[in-house]
C-alpha cells in the first residue's frame, strides 16, 4: 500500500493522470446511472434496487447484438428503445402497485426483481465474465505512462452526447418539464393539470433506458457479469444520497467524485476491495450525512 | 374450545411437530431444523422490521460474523498450530477433535459468536440509528455486502477458500439429531423470550417507535437505548444460530456464512408472508415458506432462483398484509391465533 502511495506521488506523479482519466470515463456510467435513479426517486419516490441488474443488462444485450456484428452506434439505437420498453412493462406489472406503499416495500420488491434479472441472465449468459472487444487502436501519452484505449474515448463521447440530449430534453420539452415539476411537487403537479401516473410510467421507462445506455458504455470499457448489477446500484444510491435528493448536477458531480475515489482506492489498496470499495462509500456518505443532519438535530429520513 | 385452549394449541401443535418431526420423517432431520432455523431468523428479524419499524437487510451479517467466530474458537481452542495454520492447508489438516474437545470447542464458540454478534452490533448500532426508513434499509444491506467483501480479503480465516469444520464425532444420525435439537431449543427461547418482550413496556416502546419515532422521543422513551437493546438481542441469536448453521453445514466460505440472496432475503420474505408485526406470523411464514420451497426446490432445476424472486416479488405487489394481516381484515375476532379451521367455524357461528 506504502509502495502504491510512493509510486502515486513521488515516483511516477505522472500516473495519476491516467487514474484521473480512468476515474473520469466510469464517473460518467456511474453518473448516467445515478441520474437516472434521482429521476425516479425524485418522482415516484422509489428506490429501485434493480437500478444496476438494468444497467448489467444493458450491457448484455449489447454483447449479444455485437455477436451479431451490429456496429456500435446501432447498438446504442437498439438498446435504448428496447430497455425502455421493458421499463414500462415492469412499470406497469410492478412499480404502479407499490407506488403508494411504505418504503420499504418498493425496496423490496425491487429487490425481488434484481434477483430475478440476475438469475435468469445467469441462465442465459453464465456466470462467466464478459466484455466487448472493439478491437480499437490503443493510444499513449507521456511517454507511455498513459495509457487510453479508443473504446473509452468513444464511451465518453457517447455519454456527453446522451447527457446533453437529456438535459435539452428535461429543460425544453413539455414532458421533460413536467417530469421536474412532479419530482419538485408532486401534489401540486396533480393540482396543476399533470397526468403524474403517465409521468411515473414515463420516468420508469427512461430511467431503465438510461441504465440501458450505460450498460452499453460499461459492456465496452469494462466487464460484466450477471452478479455485478449490485455493486452500480450501491454506487447509485450512494450518489443521489450524498448529493442530496433533487440536486441533479450534484448528482453527476458526485458519479464523478466517486468514479474517481474508486480508481485511486483501486491503485493505493488493490483490486481485492472492488466490491467493498463502493459499498463503504455508501456507508461513509450515509455516516457524513448523519453528522451533517445531526447539527440541526434531524434524521436522514 | 375455550380461550386458553386457543392460546395453547399453536404450542401444542408446534411442539408435536417439534418432538415427532424427526421421529416420524428421519431423513428430513436437517431439513426440519433449518425449519426451525428459519422461524429463528424471522422472528428476531420481526422484532426490529415488524415491531420496531427498522427495516433490515442487514442482520445477516451477524449470521456469517457468528460462523467466522465460532470457527475460529472451535479450532484454535484445541489444534495447537492455530486458525492460521489450519487454514493455509486448505483442509488438508484433519485433526482429531475427541468428544469432549469437540463439543467444548463447540459450546465455547457459540457463546463466542453470541458475544461477537452483541459487540458488532452494539457499534453498528452507535452510527445506523440515525438512519430511517429506506436508508436504514440500505445501509444495513450495505453492512452485509461490506462484512462479506472485508471477510474474504483475511487470510487468517482461509480467504476465499473458505475454513473446513471440525468433523463431527459420531454417527451421521446422531449428528443431525444433535444439531437439531440445538435448533429447536434456540427457537424455541428465542420464540418465547419474545414473546414476553412483547408483552412488557418494551414492546409498547417499540411499538411506539415503530408508530411515530419523534413522538415517542418526546414522550421520553429512549429511543436509541430501546433500538439498541432490539439490534442486538436479534444479532446475538443470529450469531448464535450462525456458529450453529456452519457446523451443520461443515464447510464455511463467504457464500454460506453471508447468505445475502438466500438467507438474507428469506427472512424478510417469510416474515412479510406471514404479516409482520405478530408474533406468530413469522412463524407461519416460516412453515408455509420451507415447506413449499423443500417441496418444490427439487423439481425446478435451474429455475429455482428465478422462482424465488418471482415468489418475493408477487408476495411483495400482491399480498403486502401477510397472512396474520389477511386473518386479521377477515376474521377480526380470532386476531392473534393459529390458522385452525375449527376455530374458523366457531366464529362464523358465534
Amino acid at each position: 500500500m506504502l509502495d502504491n502511495l510512493q509510486l502515486l506521488f513521488v515516483w511516477a506523479p505522472i500516473i495519476n493522470v491516467q487514474v484521473i482519466l480512468e476515474g473520469i470515463f466510469v464517473g460518467a456510467v456511474f453518473a448516467l446511472s445515478a441520474y437516472g435513479l434521482a429521476l425516479v426517486w425524485g418522482v415516484m419516490n422509489i428506490k429501485n434496487l434493480a437500478q444496476g441488474d438494468f444497467v448489467i443488462m444493458g450491457g448484455y444485450m449489447a454483447f449479444s447484438l455485437h455477436s451479431m456484428h451490429v456496429p456500435l452506434p446501432l447498438i446504442l439505437v437498439l438498446v435504448v428503445p428496447t430497455m425502455f420498453i421493458f421499463g414500462w412493462i415492469i412499470y406497469v406489472v410492478m412499480i404502479r402497485r407499490i407506488i403508494d406503499q411504505d418504503m420499504f416495500v418498493s425496496l423490496l420488491a425491487t429487490f425481488g426483481l434484481s434477483l430475478l434479472m440476475q438469475q435468469v441472465m445467469n441462465i442465459f449468459y453464465g456466470p462467466e465474465v464478459q466484455t466487448i472487444d472493439m478491437e480499437l487502436p490503443v493510444y499513449d501519452a507521456f511517454d507511455g505512462f498513459v495509457t487510453i484505449p479508443a473504446s473509452k474515448i468513444i464511451s465518453l463521447v457517447m455519454a456527453g452526447i446522451m447527457a446533453f440530449a437529456v438535459i435539452v430534453f428535461m429543460k425544453k420539452s413539455r414532458l421533460g418539464q413536467s417530469i421536474r415539476a412532479t419530482a419538485q411537487d408532486p401534489r401540486a403537479a396533480r393540482v396543476l393539470g399533470i397526468n403524474t401516473h403517465r409521468v411515473s410510467a414515463f420516468t420508469f421507462a427512461f430511467n431503465a433506458a438510461f441504465c440501458g445506455a450505460a450498460g452499453v458504455l460499461v459492456s465496452i470499457i469494462w466487464v460484466i457479469q450477471p452478479f455485478y448489477g449490485i455493486t452500480y446500484s450501491v454506487r447509485s444510491f450512494a450518489i443521489v444520497t450524498a448529493a442530496g435528493l433533487g440536486n441533479m448536477p450534484g448528482v453527476i458531480a458526485a458519479g464523478f467524485g466517486i468514479g474517481l475515489f474508486e480508481k485511486y482506492v483501486g491503485v493505493i489498496i488493490g483490486t481485492a476491495y472492488e466490491v467493498a470499495a463502493p459499498v463503504s462509500i455508501l456507508l461513509m456518505v450515509l455516516i457524513w450525512r448523519q453528522i451533517q443532519m445531526k447539527r440541526n438535530r434531524q434524521v436522514v429520513k | 374450545m375455550s380461550d386458553t385452549q386457543k392460546k395453547f394449541l399453536p404450542y401444542i401443535l408446534l411442539g408435536l411437530l417439534g418432538i415427532f418431526g424427526p421421529i416420524l420423517f428421519p431423513n428430513y432431520t436437517l431439513s426440519i431444523a433449518y425449519l426451525w432455523m428459519m422461524i429463528l431468523m424471522a422472528s428476531t428479524w420481526d422484532l426490529l422490521g415488524g415491531q420496531m419499524g427498522y427495516n433490515s437487510l442487514g442482520n445477516i451479517t451477524f449470521f456469517g460474523v457468528g460462523m467466522y467466530v465460532s470457527a475460529i474458537v472451535q479450532i484454535s481452542f484445541f489444534y495447537e498450530g492455530g486458525v492460521g495454520e489450519y487454514t493455509s492447508a486448505m483442509g488438508s489438516i484433519k485433526p482429531v477433535f475427541t468428544d469432549y474437545e469437540y463439543f467444548a470447542g463447540l459450546f465455547w464458540g457459540v457463546i463466542a459468536a453470541g458475544i461477537a454478534s452483541l459487540v458488532l452490533c452494539l457499534i453498528f448500532s452507535s452510527f445506523m440509528f440515525g438512519l430511517r426508513g429506506p436508508y436504514f434499509a440500505i445501509g444495513s444491506l450495505g453492512l452485509a455486502i461490506a462484512a462479506a467483501e472485508l471477510t474474504i480479503t483475511i487470510d487468517y480465516v482461509g480467504g476465499a477458500s473458505g475454513i473446513q469444520m471440525p468433523l463431527f464425532p459420531g454417527e451421521i444420525e446422531f449428528r443431525s439429531t444433535f444439531f437439531y435439537i440445538i435448533c429447536f431449543v434456540f427457537t424455541i427461547v428465542a420464540h418465547f423470550l419474545l414473546r414476553w418482550i412483547y408483552s412488557t413496556q418494551f414492546g409498547l416502546a417499540i411499538n411506539a417507535i415503530r408508530d411515530d419515532e419523534d413522538k415517542a422521543e418526546a414522550m421520553g422513551i429512549p429511543t436509541l437505548t430501546y433500538k439498541r437493546i432490539g439490534w442486538c438481542i436479534a444479532a446475538v441469536f443470529m450469531g448464535m444460530i450462525g456458529a450453529v448453521a456452519g457446523n451443520m453445514a461443515g464447510f464455511i466460505d463467504k457464500e454460506v456464512a453471508y447468505p445475502i440472496p438466500t438467507f438474507g432475503i428469506f427472512m424478510v420474505a417469510m416474515a412479510l408472508l406471514g404479516g409482520k408485526g405478530t408474533l406468530w406470523g413469522p412463524v407461519i411464514g416460516a412453515i408455509l415458506f420451507h415447506v413449499v420451497k423443500e417441496a418444490t426446490w427439487p423439481y425446478l432445476l435451474n429455475l429455482q432462483w428465478v422462482a424465488l424472486g418471482l415468489i418475493l416479488i408477487v408476495n411483495i405487489v400482491y399480498f403486502q398484509q401477510g397472512i396474520m394481516g389477511w386473518l386479521q381484515t377477515k376474521f377480526p375476532e380470532m386476531f392473534g391465533i393459529t390458522v385452525d379451521s375449527s376455530s374458523r367455524d366457531n366464529v362464523k357461528g358465534g
